[in-house]
């Protein structure tokens, strides 16, 4: 159990038999007025959101969450297969249970996948992964028009912004958490 | 960790304060951190030390040294409340705290005003904070326009789905306080809320010709509470029975009475006396969305 002193940012909870992650957090106390913990929580099964206030008398079930190292094998239309790498045993999480995720997934690529009891809900990244950059305009060097970034595909289809030196062929460092560019990699 | 600039600002607001209240002849004291027997007030929570515990506020003892004829007096003083961790709350704050005798809660009204007038203008002529304190809401606003104020009853009207009365009846006074009324006060310029139901001032004075509200009010800027104030309640038998109604309320038995603060609350014969956030001020001046970016170390900088 948790009290509502434990509440922050990331923890998870369970309501009404479904865990929910509190993505949002504020401790506020009027001046004389009792202590309030203000959350917005998302569903972590169905991505709803929703806002309260809880008091510090209020009592929080443990999500029964827990993760699992699996490999990542393929994609056949919205559904991506995973496999457990201790007993082979395969799943599947559908694009929308992914969201921006499957921007970063690679084949054989080991990621922790996200149980609620029994049912994968969602997988979580490393922080940082290493793609290969398919597609980019060269960078005409000297070219001062002011732009300091220029787009970029990757492996995975996925494109964004990077520093006008990245070439067709380099690999480059994405942050998972933004989608954004962290450095050139020499492999 | 502030850096050492942000010291600078910080050393500077407080001789700023200091000199503003020496300047209007209060005396400085500075009272024991640590008592044995707290105020009773049920939505605080305190840190013990030891058997004692440590101040959520310098009230008790300054209220003493009062009653005991000290005349007008100021602490910037260390405050401790359990479990108050957030954006604009640490366990471990500074309060400026002031007393003035032969006066209400109008005359506190105007210190606030007087007071920041004074620290803003000092602040911004000093070539060391002037870099700092560039962003402050506080110099893009007209400080020198008058200061509404606004009641509880009818902010709740204006603001609320709620009335004031509908709200403590189904005990969400706090909730539509937060959601509702905090985030539109000040935001012309600091802004005053007063005259609160009296179940919301177990400290205070009740209101000449209206019973059910007591004269106290906080200051409010930019939607941030910056200082609590009230006329001073010195009259120890109805004092009593408000302390006996917030013993009842958090639980706690009746061993903890301030007895000894009690007998000598008499003697004090008229004042007002307010709890102003230091760290909140800086917040403002430093236009710091996080009151751990304005105190000299967090709790975070232990880790």
């Amino acid at each position: 159990m948790f009290s509502a002193s434990d509440l922050r940012k990331g923890l998870k909870i369970q309501i009404d038999g479904e865990p929910y992650i509190i993505v949002d957090f504020e401790f506020s106390k009027p001046g004389k007025g009792q202590a309030l913990y203000r959350c917005k929580l998302r569903n972590m099964i169905s991505g709803n959101q929703f806002s309260n206030t809880y008091r510090s008398n209020d009592k929080f079930e443990k999500a029964d969450l827990e993760e699992r190292k699996m490999q990542y094998l393929y994609n056949q239309d919205d559904e991506y297969h995973f496999m457990d790498t201790q007993n082979y045993e395969q799943l599947f999480l559908t694009r929308e249970q992914l969201g921006d995720n499957i921007n970063y997934l690679m084949d054989n690529m080991e990621v922790q996948v996200l149980f609620f009891g029994s049912r994968p809900i969602d997988v979580s990244l490393p922080i940082f992964v290493n793609l290969g950059v398919t597609k980019a305009d060269p960078w005409a060097r000297g070219d001062t028009s002011g732009t300091d970034t220029k787009p970029v595909t990757v492996e995975t289809g996925y494109q964004l912004q990077v520093p006008p030196f990245v070439e067709e062929g380099d690999k480059i460092q994405i942050d998972t958490r933004t989608g954004e560019y962290v450095t050139r990699v020499k492999e | 960790m502030l850096t050492r600039e942000g010291l600078q600002l910080r050393a500077a607001l407080l001789h700023s304060i200091r000199s503003f209240f020496r300047s209007q002849q209060f005396l400085e004291v500075d009272t024991p951190v640590r008592q044995p027997v707290v105020i009773p007030e049920s939505t605080i929570d305190h840190l013990p030390s030891g058997e004692w515990y440590l101040q959520s506020s310098p009230e008790q003892a300054m209220k003493r040294l009062l009653a005991a004829g000290s005349g007008n007096i100021f602490q910037l003083a260390p405050c401790f409340r359990r479990g108050e961790r957030g954006q604009r709350h640490l366990e471990e704050f500074l309060m400026l705290e002031w007393y003035r005798m032969d006066a209400d809660y109008d005359a506190l009204m105007q210190d606030c005003r007087d007071l920041i007038i004074t620290v803003v203008a000092e602040l911004s002529g000093e070539p060391s904070s002037q870099k700092l304190i560039a962003d402050s809401a506080l110099l893009k606003k007209n400080l020198q326009q008058p200061w509404q104020r606004v009641t509880v009853h009818d902010g709740f009207l204006r603001y609320c789905p709620v009335s004031v009365e509908e709200a403590l009846a189904t005990g969400c006074f706090d909730e539509m306080l937060v959601e509702y009324l905090e985030p539109n006060l000040g935001v012309r310029n600091p802004e005053f809320l007063v005259d609160y139901p009296l179940s919301q001032a177990s400290l205070a004075r009740k209101k000449a010709g209206d019973n059910a509200l007591a004269e106290r009010f906080e200051l409010y800027c930019d939607g941030v509470e910056l200082a609590n104030g009230f006329s001073e309640l010195t009259d120890s038998s109805e004092q009593r029975i408000r302390f006996e109604e917030e013993l009842e309320r958090s639980g706690d038995d009746f061993s903890m009475m301030p007895e000894r603060f009690l007998k000598e609350l008499d003697k004090i014969d008229r004042a007002a006396g307010i709890a102003f956030g230091v760290d909140r001020f800086l917040m403002l001046l430093m236009a710091a969305p996080n009151i751990e970016d304005v105190v000299s170390m967090a709790p975070s900088d232990w880790f």
